[in-house]
């Protein structure tokens, strides 16, 4: 309590500065959160300033961790998180805090191999590497799914996240899921005790690491893999297919989730034979019950923009939109938020 | 003392008609820095005193046990700083074998025997060594030294010293000896200022009398200058150490960020900062954020320690130059 009290102080001070620095008549609505879907949600903000000009968004990509604390600190209008809030969190909050789903993302497994040629994995292989019980590229269990793929003899170094992130909890997650010994061992989490491997700071240093390292393996986001133009594997499926991390077969993950009505859900090793298995959600966290009649009523027309116009934005950034279904489920609970 | 001011006070008595206005000034001047100077300790005791109380579930949770444990499991909860505590000593002490003899080197030659023309630019161009950001050092670390490290300088070490513990095991190029010789890097520029200072400041007339006596250019350095600074030097090893200790961004890119004890410098460590850096964001447990606190009062406290143990270690050396040093 001591902490939130602490970051929401500092927050807020950040946060007056931004408000002096506004135009007046203009409003400012403040959120603070995960980093993982900075570039959206700034590009939003800045496109939604010319189709609403009254309002300004204040966003700090401080953490998830953060933007769960500035929620239930209510120092900020709208939190944001990669990973949905627990029960124990929830139950700390003054009122009752929704969580929207805006945008996936996926994490991929890319390597480093001499020629770098086009391999397969499938989940009981990806959780055999990083318990450290598959040590060698030219183990058995890779042979197997990749036939006249030439592996070397050579140690897989395995890098991971050594900070906390939401692709960190993607990856687990999956991992829990697929994996009956790295669920009791491990388990989920934005970083956890790794059984095996090398950590790199952000997607750069992991990229950076792969990209250094012969033999290396490690996950990093879809858009960071493209970008460094990396080689990264095609995963198998729950349906049994072997599923290249696109745009498209992210969403296709998503519509076949289960998805329970207050969207707290995961999306790893989905159903479905497009679905890659290895992709997460992002969520904004707004109160229920708004306070500000003026700022609440801002705020709902705002995310119902984002879910609609704004989500074609999504794919220009590599982020994959909501599938339609749900879409218009979200939108029917963005109607729910009281303003008053 | 009253005879004194008796004695003065009758012969001049129109100073004293002026002196009030300027003793006040004076007290005035003297509280003003008083208190700056009480600011300066305050906020030392207000930082450990949060942390303190920021961190006062995880003390009350784990007690001693936080430092003497091994696991880090955000996942269970259960925390431990000890590979953290290994890794940031460890670490600062590979930083201060490579710095302190290339910095004191430098220095060195940079006030007995460089010719003179070449003496400040070579003094700028350590100084712009501090000047270089951390992350940018880190990311020169991954994609200039690291692959060079593994290539060329890490075999050479292991065929030569490989029999030893700390020279075995496989090498990823990331490692505690890859983030030692970064902190390295980071801590030469203070280090070579301050011994340059202190070198500076040994007078003229012990060289003389060391050249006088017939010494070679040899003998007076190592007789009349570094004998004469060993206590100066010696504390700008220590402002190095402080540095080291708390050296992060640069460290977190290349010591593989791995919490475990092992006695191959090749092998991944962590240090206490570079895990509160990795971790404190995505923190959403109170424990955990808790733990974090905690490390950070580790820190806190280790170097604190580190300094009164380099000032109990100056005081038994009998040091005349100390508080130059160690300002």
């Amino acid at each position: 309590m001591n902490i939130a009290r602490f970051l929401g102080g500092s927050c807020s001070l950040i946060l007056l500065g931004g408000t002096i620095g506004t135009a007046s008549g203009q409003m400012t609505i403040n959120g603070a959160g995960a980093t993982f879907p900075y570039p959206i949600y700034s590009k939003r903000f800045d496109e939604y300033a010319k189709v609403d000009p009254s309002v300004r968004f204040n966003y700090q990509s401080i953490g998830s961790g953060g933007g769960q604390k500035q929620i239930l600190a209510q120092t900020v209008d709208f939190g944001a998180s990669d990973g949905p809030m627990s029960d124990d969190n929830l139950g700390k909050a003054p009122g009752k805090i929704l969580h929207i789903p805006t945008v996936a993302g996926a994490d991929v497994v890319a390597y480093n191999l001499p020629g770098n040629p086009a391999v397969k994995l499938d989940a009981d292989t990806i959780a055999g590497i990083f318990l450290g019980n598959v040590k060698k590229w030219n183990d058995a269990k890779i042979r197997a799914l990749n036939p006249g793929v030439s592996l070397p003899d050579q140690e897989i170094v395995v890098v991971h996240r050594s900070d906390g992130s939401g692709t960190t909890y993607i990856w687990t997650d999956y991992l829990s899921k697929v994996s009956v010994e790295w669920k009791q061992k491990v388990g989920t989490n934005t970083s956890v005790n790794w059984p095996t491997g090398i950590g790199g700071k952000g997607n750069e240093g992991v990229a950076g690491q792969i990209k250094q390292t012969p033999g290396a393996l490690g996950y990093v986001e879809l858009i960071y893999a493209i970008q460094n133009k990396m080689p990264y594997a095609d995963v198998k499926n729950s349906a049994g297919a072997f599923v290249k991390a696109t745009i498209e077969s992210v969403t296709a993950a998503m519509a076949t989730a289960q998805i329970p009505d207050d969207f707290r859900f995961s999306m790893t090793n989905a159903a479905g034979q497009d679905s890659y298995p290895i992709a997460g959600s992002t969520w904004l966290l707004v109160y229920e019950q708004q306070k500000g009649a003026a700022k609440g009523k801002k705020l709902v027309e705002f995310l119902k923009w984002a879910l609609t116009k704004g989500e074609a934005m999504a794919k220009e950034l590599s982020y994959a939109p909501l599938p339609d279904a749900l879409r218009d489920r979200v939108l029917k609970r963005v109607d729910e938020i009281k303003v008053q | 003392m009253e005879t004194v001011t008796n004695a003065t006070s009758p012969v001049d008595t129109k100073p004293v008609k002026l002196a009030p206005p300027s003793r006040w000034a004076d007290r005035i001047f003297e509280w003003f820095t008083l208190a700056m100077a009480l600011v300066v300790v305050a906020l030392i005791f207000v930082v450990g005193w949060q942390m303190a109380r920021g961190s006062h579930l995880a003390i009350t949770r784990f007690g001693f046990h936080f430092l003497t444990t091994s696991t880090w499991d955000p996942v269970a909860e259960q925390y431990g700083a000890l590979p953290f505590i290994y890794g940031t000593a460890v670490s600062s002490l590979i930083a201060l074998i490579i710095a302190v003899p290339l910095s004191v080197a430098t220095a060195v030659f940079l006030t007995e025997l460089a010719p003179l023309w070449i003496r400040q630019p070579l003094v700028s161009l350590i100084e712009m060594l501090a000047a270089i950001p951390s992350v940018i050092l880190g990311l020169w670390g991954i994609f200039a030294m690291i692959p060079w490290l593994r290539a060329y300088p890490f075999p050479i070490l292991k065929r030569l010293f490989g029999w030893t513990p700390l020279f075995s095991g496989p090498i990823y190029g990331v490692s505690m000896l890859a983030g030692g010789i970064i902190i390295a890097i980071m801590i030469l520029p203070i280090i070579t200022s301050v011994s340059r200072e202190i070198l500076r400041s040994v007078p003229n007339l012990q060289r003389e009398a060391a050249y006088a006596l017939g010494g070679t250019r040899w003998e007076v350095t190592r007789i009349a200058v570094l004998s004469y600074a060993k206590n100066g030097l010696f504390g700008a090893a220590i402002l190095g150490l402080g540095r080291a200790l708390g050296e992060t961004m640069a460290v977190t890119m290349v010591i593989g960020n791995t919490p475990q004890i092992k006695a191959s410098l090749f092998a991944p460590g962590y240090t206490l900062a570079s895990v509160i850096a990795n971790e404190f964001t995505e923190a959403t447990t109170d424990l955990y954020l808790q733990a974090l606190f905690e490390i950070g009062l580790v820190l806190f406290a280790i170097t604190i320690l580190a300094n009164l143990l380099a000032r109990l270690l100056l005081r038994g050396m009998g040091g005349i130059s100390t508080t130059r040093a160690v300002q």
